[in-house]
């Protein structure tokens, strides 16, 4: 399967190289290194990238490109979704995931990769079981380390990897027994030029924390799981019970861990917290253009908005910009031509906006569009779609956990057409 | 170290000669900057002490830096001597660093890899799983060609082993030693059919993952675990998952029947399915018998439908494209929801799942029709991604949602991403051509985008007219008349020769302009690109034939341009038309019909979406996405006729562990093989029961299987001996309840009996086409026989070994039948049967089926004789 992995940053060196197998020489990145060229910017390179002997497929995280080499037909989404999980793993293990983390944790990262893959072949993948295997380094550990000799690779077999929940680590002990839940929807929407909404869809995802002692089930129900309409599972949930009673059902993870991911139906209309009046216009005489945004809050159940952030990419005649915010900060990267405002919290009395003109190229022709607004926005203690846990039970362990459950509704790829 | 890297660019050989030069390079290159590395020569020094010395931590360190070297693709190998003694020590991570520097440079330094070996082979004793794990796993990696037989002994041991974790391992052992030993393939599948007995969900994905890679067309090793695989897959981990259901989707498509209806499947093959529906229907009226699914198939689709929902892209990937090759039509609607969902992923995700969208959206438009607003573009996506998303909303594009396309469309032209643009007005193209009803808006439409400020758009535009007017060449002189202005201004070669040519073609429609922008052109001929000088040569020819009076001198001008351009293809293109238009003497007889040439009929084009011809790929796989056969890309049968006996995947209540037979006893497992299946029938009701152990069996751990694993390899070695004995014993008893059952059970299962059976009567008839009438009392009856007929390759290879056995047994006058059964030849000479050894029930009981025959039977027959004279 997964031959070679190379790992390339945004300046084309490679500056880790792995492999499982028979070692694949780094020139084989020329090709990728050739499609990088064609496609200009770095979210354009093709995921697969046939080469005369081998295939490329990359994914690109974190500004590092994860180029896998592989030789023979094999499912490429199986390549990509490991491939994150790599990128996953090391942010779990060392907090971020970046060029000069992955150089300083070159011994662990090479440990870590090794455990992942046999021959190419996912072995262990669940970061409650890779760290049993091998422990992060954290600063602790490192000073005993060098004092007393011992290292980060656990000698025993992780009991996880044999028993039948292979995703928890055995032997978890807290003073403090917590679970908390993080209920975060995301909306989706295109807005278009008069304000009506084209498509509008909830997406949402019930993030987990449990540190809880010994090997607890837990129960989670909702108040009305009928909103739900398309659900996937970290892989600890209970299937047959969801199918049934519509309850998660599960032994978690120790740690953090996606517990499930939704998608609401769309027969229910979303509601759409803020609405963007904007008024941009170009002429075709002077090389002066009017711009003025103003963004207000719509269905809010009484909420406030925050970490409102509003960019847009300008055309390309757009020279620069004068304006002046009601409220917030503003960028104009002359450059590439990126407008973001950054708004921080609508006060409905006082709406913030944004006014001002835009100098454009003499002589040039006025843009045929009008810029696309991104919006990015915040509400919390909003689940924006109705949705409520009802409760959390444990069982299977005599102390009383410390529960939390936390709701948040956040702007996902919410656009604006003008 | 020159010397190493050769013979490690040897290894590596085999047909990768263009890569050789690189990898040459790649590894000279270290050793070239000699100069820098003997400064470099010093610190390799002190890292020779380092690992010399007696503390841990300073070899550690040591360890820890050279680690580095390799991340950074430096090299190391002249430290192999100092590294490979400190594989046997005892701190863990030192040795796991060193098993590392192993694995990458055993291959470059054979010889003295050979010195960690012995360790390696204590290791595999270890108490710890951990520890036999790794060694078996390092022992494996390491590629050195001489232990093979070690490895093979290792693996077989650790196959064995109690530990699941170690049997994975093994499992991926046996991947290493065949890519490095091809020869052991024989071996190799043996250990393969072993662990594919195993209960563990740990060891499934794996063992399958080397079957896929070893052996994948031994499908024979998969019957008896299908069930068990099926039942087991919920629990494997996702990685496994995977593989398990590519791997039964290939099973399923040669083991089952199609579940889908005649008319749907002429869907998959032709385009205008509803037209054709009635030739079909004549089809399935000729098969009276109605389709009811396989139990096994139905376990398959049942059992894989929880896994569209994990968090794992690629396992709800490999189960969408179950659904979409093996289920029936009606329920394949449920994936749509699941890879809609995926769309949320990363980039990289979203690109594939779109592809995979697009191919099932060309088949099956109402899968996706309602989700049709998820493929609406978003300005912050890639390019890759927008241009996948149109061309999902194209092959989505409908009566009823065509409005509201356009006008999503109409906001996608004036995109910032003029390349995107262009892909929209090609879109808008398709859309026209597809959907009658729009195509005078869509070409309105286009018109207007003319007048666009950006060229790329209108260049486009001018293309894509072009297409459309060619579809329907009447009545739209005022378009062409308006694009006939546009050449004063565009610039862009394809479009200026798209305007061109369409003048040509509609050059009697537009009388007046033709000429005159003949005109024009023969003043620009020389500054124009090569693309549309052709085009000029083109018009003038036809404005030649159609109005020579006012064109004639201007072609001629052209003409002589033509006849000096630099370019040859015009100089020939030139000559060509000259002879062809200008009357001489020598122009032969073709000048006459210059005018039907040059003027003809042109079939319009069809726009075609790029994804049409993907379909012949399985879906998710790599093949699919680079739409070009991929290496090791395995083709996936179509669905056979007649099921192949579904009774081979029937499995005893206690799996007996099959014995370690050297290789030359092939025979001897065969028949054991034989030996379950003439047991199966008996077993069918219980065959639930080992199901449900197979369950409780992965949770109940190590030490129930243990247990039962102890007690096996006990039973097998006695069990390979009896097996034969016991076999001939049983067997007659067997056949004797056999042939009561037959008649009673009208669909006889058509076990290697029965097609033995049939062959043995074809000796005893004269002719094949009294075979093809001895056949059945019943049309159910027929069944079985045509199963047996026509069964698959491998099957009848697994057949006739059985058959061999079973020769073993069967008295020596019967070794003519065999040779017969060996050339495979229905028509059969007469031979004298000997008196087989059956019971004379059996015998009366074949009679019986000789002399009967039936009108429907034959029908039946005629519609598989094609197969028969396949063979």
């Amino acid at each position: 399967m997964i031959h070679s992995l190379f790992l390339i940053n945004s300046s084309g060196d490679i500056f880790l190289e792995k492999h499982w197998k028979s070692v694949v020489s780094r020139s084989v990145c020329d090709y990728f290194f050739e499609a990088q060229e064609r496609a200009t910017e770095a979210e354009n390179v093709p995921p697969v990238i046939p080469t005369p002997h081998h295939y490329l497929l990359n994914v690109y995280r974190h500004k590092i490109f994860f180029v896998a080499v592989i030789q023979t037909e094999v499912p490429p989404l199986f390549v990509i979704e490991f491939l994150h999980r790599v990128v996953d793993t090391f942010q779990d293990y060392f907090g971020v995931c970046s060029e000069p983390v992955i150089k300083d944790n070159v011994v662990v990262v090479y440990e870590v990769l090794e455990e992942m893959l046999d021959n190419g072949f996912p072995l262990a993948t669940e970061s409650n079981i890779l760290k049993e295997l091998i422990k992060p380094p954290t600063i602790l550990r490192t000073v005993v380390n060098t004092i007393t000799g011992s290292t980060n690779v656990g000698d025993q077999l992780p009991t996880g990897q044999l028993s039948v929940v292979p995703w928890r680590r055995t032997g978890v002990k807290y003073t403090n027994n917590e679970a908390y839940f993080d209920v975060i929807e995301e909306i989706d929407a295109i807005i278009d030029k008069s304000g009506s909404t084209i498509t509008a869809e909830i997406q949402g995802v019930i993030d987990a924390c449990v540190k809880l002692t010994g090997m607890p089930d837990l129960t989670l129900s909702f108040m009305n799981p009928r909103l739900l309409d398309d659900v996937s599972f970290h892989p600890c949930v209970r299937f047959k019970r969801w199918e049934s009673e519509r309850i998660l059902s599960f032994i978690p993870p120790d740690g953090n861990f996606r517990l499930l991911s939704y998608h609401v139906s769309a027969q229910n209309l979303v509601a759409i917290p803020v609405y963007v009046k904007h008024n941009i216009s170009f002429r075709d005489s002077s090389s002066l253009g009017r711009f003025e945004i103003t963004v207000g809050p719509k269905q809010t159940m009484g909420k406030t908005i925050e970490g409102v952030t509003v960019t847009s990419q300008m055309p390309k005649g757009v020279l620069n910009m004068s304006l002046t915010p009601s409220q917030g900060t503003h960028t104009f990267d002359p450059v590439t031509k990126m407008l973001s405002w950054d708004v921080g919290k609508i006060n409905p009395q006082k709406l913030p906006s944004l006014k001002g003109t835009m100098s454009l190229q003499a002589g040039a022709s006025k843009p045929d569009e009008n810029p696309t607004i991104n919006l990015q926005f915040k509400i919390q203690q909003l689940a924006i779609s109705g949705l409520k846990v009802n409760r959390l039970d444990m069982y299977g362990e005599k102390y009383k956990p410390f529960k939390g459950i936390k709701y948040m509704t956040k702007a996902g790829k919410f656009q604006v057409r003008t | 170290m020159s010397s190493n890297s050769f013979s490690y660019n040897e290894q590596s050989g085999g047909g990768e000669a263009a890569e050789l030069g690189q990898e040459a390079t790649s590894t000279i290159s270290p050793s070239g900057a000699f100069g820098l590395f003997s400064s470099d020569l010093k610190k390799n020094e002190d890292l020779k002490q380092m690992l010399e010395s007696n503390k841990d931590s300073a070899k550690l360190d040591a360890m820890k830096r050279i680690v580095g070297m390799i991340a950074k693709g430096k090299n190391a190998s002249e430290l192999f001597p100092a590294v490979v003694k400190n594989v046997a020590s005892k701190n863990i991570e030192i040795k796991k660093l060193v098993y590392v520097y192993l694995v990458r440079y055993a291959e470059e330094q054979q010889d003295l890899a050979l010195l960690s070996i012995s360790t390696f082979q204590r290791a595999l004793k270890d108490p710890n799983q951990l520890i036999r794990a790794s060694a078996l796993r390092v022992l494996s990696s390491i590629r050195v060609p001489i232990i093979v037989p070690i490895m093979m002994l290792a693996i077989k041991e650790a196959s064995a082993d109690l530990s699941p974790y170690v049997r994975k391992n093994a499992a991926h052992a046996i991947q290493k030693l065949y890519s490095l030993d091809p020869e052991q393939k024989e071996m190799l599948i043996e250990v393969i059919e072993k662990l594919l007995k195993d209960k563990s969900t740990l060891v499934a994905g794996s063992v399958v993952m080397a079957f896929e890679e070893v052996c994948p067309d031994r499908i024979d090793l998969i019957h008896k675990n299908y069930r068990k695989l099926c039942n087991l897959l919920v629990d494997v981990e996702e990685w496994g998952q995977v593989v398990i259901i590519h791997m039964l989707t290939r099973y399923a498509r040669t083991q089952f029947v199609s579940p889908w209806k005649e008319g749907d499947e002429l869907e998959d093959n032709e385009k205008n399915f509803y037209e054709s529906d009635d030739d079909q229907k004549e089809k399935t009226d000729k098969r009276k018998k109605p389709y009811t699914m396989d139990p096994d198939h139905r376990l398959l689709i049942r059992n894989t439908k929880p896994l569209l929902q994990s968090r794992n892209a690629a396992v709800v990937m490999a189960v969408a494209q179950l659904y979409w090759h093996i289920s029936p039509k009606s329920e394949a609607g449920i994936i749509s929801k699941s890879l809609v969902r995926l769309l949320r992923s990363n980039r990289e995700v979203q690109y594939i799942v779109l592809q995979n969208i697009a191919t099932m959206s060309i088949q099956r438009k109402g899968m996706f029709e309602p989700y049709l607003k998820s493929f609406y573009v978003r300005s912050t996506d890639p390019t890759m991604i927008k241009t996948l998303k149109l061309e999902i909303l194209t092959n989505l594009a409908n009566e009823a949602n065509i409005s509201t396309l356009l006008r999503e469309f109409q906001t996608y032209v004036k995109s910032q991403d003029k390349q995107f643009a262009a892909a929209t007005i090609q879109t808008i193209g398709r859309c026209a051509t597809n959907i009658l009803e729009v195509t005078d808006t869509c070409l309105n439409g286009l018109v207007c985008l003319l007048s666009n400020r950006d060229e790329i758009v209108v260049a486009e535009s001018v293309v894509v007219i072009k297409k459309l007017l060619q579809m329907q060449p009447a009545q739209h002189g005022e378009i062409i008349k308006h694009m006939a202005k546009l050449l004063d201004s565009i610039t862009v070669p394809v479009a200026r020769a798209s305007i061109l040519w369409l003048i040509g073609e509609n050059c009697e429609r537009v009388p007046k302009i033709a000429p005159d922008v003949l005109r024009k052109m023969a003043k620009s001929f020389t500054s124009e690109d090569d693309l549309v000088k052709l085009q000029i040569l083109n018009l003038g020819a036809k404005l030649y034939l159609t109005n020579s009076k006012q064109t004639k001198l201007l072609t001629q001008y052209i003409l002589n341009l033509g006849k000096y351009d630099q370019n040859y293809d015009i100089r020939d293109r030139t000559r060509f038309i000259r002879q062809l238009i200008v009357p001489n003497e020598k122009s032969g007889a073709l000048s006459k019909y210059a005018k039907k040439i040059f003027l003809a009929q042109k079939p319009a084009p069809l726009l075609e979406s790029p994804f049409k011809d993907r379909d012949h790929f399985q879906l998710g796989t790599l093949s699919h996405t680079l739409n070009v056969k991929a290496t090791g890309y395995l083709e996936l049968s179509n669905w056979p006729e007649v099921a192949p006996d579904p009774s081979v995947r029937n499995v005893e209540v206690i799996e007996l562990a099959k014995e370690w037979t050297p290789a030359g006893k092939a025979k001897q497992e065969n028949s054991a093989k034989k030996f379950y299946s003439e047991s199966e029938e008996e077993e069918d009701s219980s065959d639930s029961s080992s199901d449900s152990e197979s369950e409780s069996g992965s949770e109940s751990g190590e030490q129930g299987q243990s247990g039962e694993e102890g007690d096996s390899s006990e039973d097998s070695s006695e069990d390979s001996s009896s097996e034969q004995d016991s076999e001939s014993g049983r067997d007659s008893g067997q056949e004797n309840k056999r042939t009561a059952k037959r008649n009673s059970k009208a669909k006889g299962k058509s076990d290697s009996e029965d097609g033995e059976k049939e062959n043995e009567k074809s000796k005893t008839s004269d002719s094949s086409s009294a075979e093809s009438s001895s056949i059945e009392d019943s049309s159910s009856d027929s069944e079985s026989e045509s199963e047996s007929e026509s069964e698959s390759e491998s099957r009848r290879v697994t057949k006739e070994k059985e058959k061999k056995t079973k020769q073993d047994r069967t008295p020596v006058a019967k070794d003519v039948s065999l040779l017969d059964l060996d050339d495979f030849n229905p028509v059969s000479t007469p031979v004298a049967l000997p008196p087989p050894a059956l019971s004379p029930s059996l015998m009366a009981d074949l009679e019986g089926l000789n002399l009967s025959t039936s009108s429907s039977v034959i029908s039946e027959r005629k519609a598989l004789h094609p197969k028969l004279g396949k063979k």
